[in-house]
């Protein structure tokens, strides 16, 4: 399958009348987002209203509590459009071509739903550690409907149409711009693969999603991955927006849908496909919490990676704790298979670093990344605006009773930071 | 001003000789000796060693007693910012002196301290007490430990974080610190991978941690005749807590007494543990530490006896280490009590 990306790059975001882009801007207008976001039944009966705010890197801006993060694309060439089956109808994408609006995202903010909802600050030392600093950012501040706390998943579920709708909404606006740059990549069938690089090790990328469930699930084509069984994409299928996330995880490790259409082991898996590797495919596969589907997953992935006649398999992670087991048991029957891994985690070692970073632990998992100690803390100065609210400051994981101090500064664990030890390996943090 | 140092070297570094010379006593020099140099290079000015003491490796190992109190008491008298010992490469007796000399300068002054030695060095087993510079294994190594260890002395010196041991060159210390690599995380996987593939040396960002795997004891024959004693870690204690176990986290276990008690009541007992929700372990705590059937079964003659005392933790992240030790501690207890066997129950 071959997809061709065109990057329109977007360095400025306006509030304007008229919808375009035009010379690196992006100029929009709320009112028109808004509409498109209504027309969503689920948005209609739980979202009262939507302000919105722009943020750009440098800014003194903090941007919480943050639900997701998404790109905005647009399929141009080739069958489905972005985010199948979401937004989109369920045609299989991954083809053809589709513009991104590079440099820039769409920030769902507001309103707790979980506990579990992060910041993103434009400046200062909390900027270093989560990607969104260097972005544009759109922000949607969704403001719930009176009762809407006895009604929480139907209330996670419209602000997630909300962002992923903005952002086909804003992608749009990118069908008929001449791209900055242009990038293809391609897989081969499996025959074809084989024929093509006879001398290169077969490699597949092992994406475990989160799917813990109440508040921790992500879909694909629409589906919830809870109630899926392990299965193959093709990777280009990812940056058509085939995985969005429907999370309220521990900020520092969730996949937001940009990391998603971004995913960085997709990237490097094609920078070194046909040259160290032959990059065959991804094999999804979920983190469900009862032991019988934990056994019947990860049996799942090993069984495929020998199918497929790997030697080689990516595992990243998503979430801590219990996820662990997952990803040991992935990585443990994948190895005894006698096709070997690498894993990408990140780490819970205490705040004094002394711990042991996960709750499970096997030999075979001798090849280990890891994004960092989750635990470290932080503190983050007081920023000249807020984009959403600090109430939550103190209850989101990784806060703690206190952590708003009176003089307007944070003392969190980097847990509340959305993206900072990111388990697909999107960032540079790591720990020894 | 620059900083005070003491510099700790064994004979031969001293220039006294070797094996056969290793006999000689501490002794206490003037300014630095040997070795010294090279640290005094790396520092520019910023620090120098005041004081050397020089010791026989074999009369270190010989009179460790003797040796760590003189050369205490001289560290005590000179104050200095920092105490360095080594670098010992891979020289056994003299590695183990430097760490042992460090840890106890370290722990008894509370001075800062810092050695070097090849990682294979006995010594080195002391790596999670004292920082060590991981250095090569012979002294042709010097030119690259000295430069390592004045660069993270003078660093410690200044009190300035110190950063994570792959990026300070000490080694490994149970202690996980962040830091920015060059590349992402992914592409840091996709190298790895491609390395382990070729067969080609790796290195891993996090050694995985051996687990404490027990082979479980044979089974009791006659189990009428048998000792049972209650045990767990889902935090079953007395009502009101009297020992404060933690809900999470917990630094000790409690022992207490069930002589006598033919069921656990909301009243009675209680859960500390604050992992999970409480309401039906309070409700009843024999559903979390089955007292009720264990007297069931002991009036039915299907085991001998349910031991009065049993041992209660909170297993809430807890560490490993701690709960280790926990049990290493009990276990003899119920030994010498004559348990046959012990019910483990967690949550």
């Amino acid at each position: 399958m071959k997809l061709e990306l065109g990057f329109i790059q977007i360095n400025d975001i306006q509030f304007s009348k008229e919808c375009k882009v035009e010379n690196g801007t992006l100029y929009v207008d709320p009112d028109v987002v808004k509409a498109f976001m209504y027309e969503d039944d689920d948005v209609k009966a739980w979202v009262k209203d939507f302000s919105f705010d722009v943020a750009k890197p440098g800014e003194s801006v903090r941007i919480t509590p943050v639900k997701d993060v998404i790109e905005p694309r647009v399929k141009v060439e080739g069958p489905g459009g972005i985010f199948p089956g979401v937004i989109s109808k369920v045609d299989t994408v991954g083809s053809g071509k589709t513009h991104v609006l590079r440099g820039m995202a769409v920030v769902t903010a507001g309103k707790i739903v979980g506990f579990q909802e992060g910041i993103i600050d434009m400046t200062g030392p909390g900027a270093d550690y989560t990607p969104f600093s260097k972005l544009n950012n759109f922000v949607v501040v969704a403001e719930p409907v009176e009762g809407y706390q006895d009604h929480k998943h139907e209330y996670e579920k419209a602000v997630r149409l909300a962002g992923l709708r903005a952002a086909v909404c804003i992608g749009e606006l990118g069908r008929n711009v001449t791209p900055d740059e242009t990038q293809t990549f391609e897989t081969p069938g499996i025959k074809e693969g084989i024929e093509k690089y006879p001398n290169l090790p077969r490699v597949a990328y092992v994406h475990m999603l989160q799917s813990q469930g109440l508040l921790h699930d992500t879909y694909v084509y629409g589906v919830d991955a809870k109630r899926s069984l392990t299965t193959i994409l093709n990777p280009t299928e990812t940056m058509d927006g085939a995985i969005i996330s429907g999370n309220c995880v521990s900020a520092c490790d969730k996949n937001t849908t940009y990391h998603h259409e971004n995913n960085p082991v997709v990237k490097y898996l094609f920078e070194a496909h046909g040259k160290k590797l032959n990059y065959v495919c991804n094999i999804i596969t979920n983190e469900n919490v009862y032991l019988a589907d934990k056994q019947r997953s990860s049996d799942w992935t090993a069984k495929l990676c020998r199918l497929l006649d790997l030697d080689g398999a990516l595992v990243s992670q998503e979430g801590f704790g219990n996820p662990d087991t997952d990803l040991i048991m992935n990585c443990k029957k994948i190895e005894q298979q006698g096709v070997k891994t690498v894993i990408i985690t990140d780490e819970y070692a205490g705040q004094d670093g002394k711990s042991q970073s996960l709750a499970d632990a096997d030999p075979l998992a001798d090849a280990v990344v890891t994004g960092g100690n989750a635990n470290q803390v932080i503190i983050l100065p007081k920023l000249d605006k807020v984009i959403g609210t600090l109430d939550y400051v103190d209850v989101i994981a990784g806060g703690h009773a206190g952590s708003l101090r009176p003089d307007g500064t944070i003392e969190a664990e980097i847990q509340v930071i959305t993206g900072a030890t990111n388990e697909m390996g999107f960032n540079r943090l790591s720990a020894r | 001003m620059s900083f005070k140092v003491v510099h700790y070297i064994n004979q031969f570094f001293a220039g006294i000789g070797g094996e056969e010379m290793a006999h000689v006593p501490a002794e206490l020099r003037d300014g630095l000796v040997g070795p010294g140099m090279a640290l005094k290079t790396a520092w520019k000015g910023e620090a120098e060693i005041v004081k050397t003491i020089v010791c026989g490796d074999s009369y270190f190992a010989e009179h460790e007693a003797d040796a760590k109190a003189q050369i205490l008491a001289w560290v005590k008298e000179i104050q200095p910012d920092m105490f360095i010992a080594g670098p010992a490469f891979n020289a056994g007796r003299y590695g183990y002196a430097c760490a042992t000399i460090a840890c106890a300068v370290q722990d008894e002054l509370g001075i800062p301290v810092l050695t070097g030695m090849y990682e294979e060095n006995p010594g080195a087993d002391m790596k999670n007490k004292i920082l060590i510079v991981a250095t090569a294994n012979s002294a042709a190594g010097m030119r690259k430990a000295a430069p390592a260890m004045a660069k993270l002395s003078l660093k410690i010196m200044k009190g300035e974080p110190v950063g994570a041991s792959c990026e300070e060159g000490y080694m490994p210390n149970g202690i996980r610190r962040n830091f920015f690599e060059k590349e992402p995380g992914a592409k840091r996987a996709v190298d790895m991978l491609v390395k382990k593939l070729a067969g080609r040396p790796f290195v891993t960002e996090y050694p995985m941690p051996v687990f404490d795997r027990v082979p479980p004891n044979k089974a009791i024959k006659d189990l009428s005749k048998a000792t049972i004693a209650l045990c767990t870690s889902g935090g079953i204690v007395p009502k009101g807590n009297p020992d404060h176990i933690e809900s999470s986290s917990a630094s000790h276990y409690g022992e207490y007494s069930i002589a006598g008690v033919d069921d656990l009541t909301a009243d009675t007992f209680e859960t500390a543990h604050g992992g999970y929700d409480p309401v039906y372990a309070n409700e009843d705590p024999d559903r979390v530490l089955p007292v009720d059937i264990m007297r069931e079964f002991e009036r039915e003659g299907k085991i001998g006896k349910l031991h009065d005392l049993y041992y209660a933790t909170v297993g809430n992240g807890t560490s490993v280490a701690n709960a280790k030790s926990f049990a290493e501690e009990y276990a003899q207890k119920l030994l010498q009590a004559g348990v046959h066997a012990v019910i483990m129950t967690s949550t």
